[in-house]
């Protein structure tokens, strides 16, 4: 068991957040918004900003309300992140973007060159300024200047065991190996953990400086052998805010549960899943006051990997008991011939008291439910192919 | 030197190309490009130095590839955004 199990206590239950709710979402072709009135009945559609560009992820940071980062990579030239300190209405380029630092290899062996910045994380409340982003090739950087300049996170992007740990140079899987799912410890501003692709998850007790894999228990069915320390392909991690000692995560292999006390293992509460269904996705969904409580978008992970909504139905399944059992959730979706690809950053909830879910396809289509999960329906069709919804100020 | 600045650069400038800007090499003319519109050499070159996938650089209408290379008595230089797929 980690030490840190210990000191992962419960933290304060977060009030049920009330009113409008306001959607960031980060699309192929630029970013928009979606805004509610306080019913969250009706929805209006803004934007898009940055028309044409590769917008990976735009987040509003909870500690302010007002400070919003957007990372974009127009095709033609390098990745860049762009800030805004009045709720999107001008942006300004970070002065000093995600980068590594500047080598001078040998001919043949330059430095590490970031392609895409691919997750934004606000840091822990009690750091305002600080933020942490993640990138293909994956790596982790810090900004401590509310995202206008940014540092390498040496511990993990210069660790020894990098090279092991990351695929940098396979630009595999789809739009390149990443690293996401940064997570603070709401408990622990130096508690962190990330997720990397085809490396796993990885926790720091120490701000970042040192490292250790947290994967035993996770399947690793493309590769030989059992029990691996790393290697695996999570798709997205989460620590739940009200019970940090209860971690989850939607691999590519599965989905998982750990709870800290019980061991540093990671326990497939995926077998739970209707067989027809299975256990493979991209997102995960933490209600934010109930630790039991969580919702994933099942994907089709047989024979080719189609990921799609298994047999063209798409469906939401929530667990009520912490993952030992799991209940389909698809009124208002489409009943057939529905072949959605949702991906990992594209699944939020929005803390109301009747929690309100949202979703976004590959399709480019905003669906959303006011009683959690109960009923869904459309709110925004004929977007770009969306990268990432998020519920401004709500960290998920 | 002159030098063609492509649509996707011209948040940079202002809107405006070509420019007029001095400069013996590619690499000078980036650096005097950013200098006088920052951000604008981390679009084009990587962090190690690196032109960036789609990125062409024509001293007149010959393709350039080498940063340091002097431009000799070339009048204009064009900066090209190459790019495949939609």
């Amino acid at each position: 068991m980690s030490p840190n199990a210990s000191k992962s206590t419960a933290a304060r239950k977060p009030r049920a957040r009330k009113g409008a709710v306001e959607l960031l979402i980060a699309t192929r072709k630029g970013a928009f918004r979606l805004k509610s009135d306080p019913e969250r009945k009706e929805w209006r559609l803004r934007g898009p900003w940055m028309l044409g560009q590769i917008i990976q992820h735009v987040v509003l940071d909870p500690r302010d309300r007002k400070t919003m980062l957007l990372a974009a990579r127009p095709g033609h030239l390098g990745p860049s992140l762009f800030r805004s300190t009045d709720k999107g209405k001008t942006w300004v380029e970070a002065s000093s973007p995600p980068a590594f630092p500047k080598v001078k290899g040998k001919k043949g062996q330059p430095g590490r060159v970031v392609r895409t910045n691919f997750w934004l994380c606000p840091g822990h409340a009690s750091e305002p300024g600080v933020w942490y982003a993640g990138t293909s090739p994956p790596a982790l950087f810090r900004s401590e200047d509310g995202g206008d300049t940014w540092k390498s996170v040496k511990g993990f992007n210069d660790h020894k065991d990098y090279a092991k740990w990351t695929r940098p140079e396979d630009p595999a899987p789809p739009d390149g190996a990443t690293l996401h799912s940064i997570t603070v410890d709401p408990n622990d501003a130096r508690h962190l953990f990330v997720g990397v692709s085809v490396g796993g998850v990885f926790e720091s007790e120490d701000a970042g400086k040192s490292w250790a894999p947290l994967n035993l228990g996770c399947a690793m069915d493309f590769y030989p052998g059992e029990d691996h320390e790393y290697g695996h392909d999570p798709h997205c991690f989460a620590q739940h805010p009200v019970d940090p000692s209860r971690l989850w995560q939607q691999n590519h292999c599965g989905l998982y549960r750990m709870d800290r006390a019980a061991g540093d293992r990671w326990i497939r509460v995926g077998d739970h899943m209707p067989k027809a269904i299975g256990d493979i996705g991209f997102p995960i969904v933490l209600h934010p006051r109930d630790p039991d409580t969580a919702w994933v978008f099942p994907m089709d992970g047989t024979s080719v990997w189609p990921r799609v909504s298994p047999g063209g139905k798409p469906a939401v399944y929530r667990t009520k008991d912490a993952g030992e059992s799991w209940q389909r959730q698809d009124r208002g979706f489409p009943g057939s011939q529905g072949w959605w690809t949702v991906k990992r950053q594209c699944m939020a909830q929005d803390g109301h008291e009747k929690l309100g879910l949202y979703l976004g396809t590959t399709s480019g289509e905003i669906w959303a439910s006011r009683d959690d999960g109960a009923r869904w329906r459309c709110i925004a069709r004929h977007l770009p192919h969306v990268y990432a919804v998020e519920v401004a100020g709500v960290v998920q | 030197m002159i030098v063609h600045i492509p649509s996707p650069l011209l948040s940079y400038t202002e809107q405006v190309t070509p420019v007029e800007i001095s400069g013996g090499t590619l690499r000078e003319i980036v650096q005097a490009l950013d200098g006088r519109y920052p951000g604008f050499a981390f679009r084009v070159l990587d962090e190690q130095g690196g032109i960036r996938e789609h990125i062409r650089f024509f001293r007149e209408t010959t393709p350039e590839t080498d940063l340091g290379a002097s431009l000799g008595g070339a009048r204009e230089v064009h900066i090209i955004c190459a790019l495949s797929g939609g």
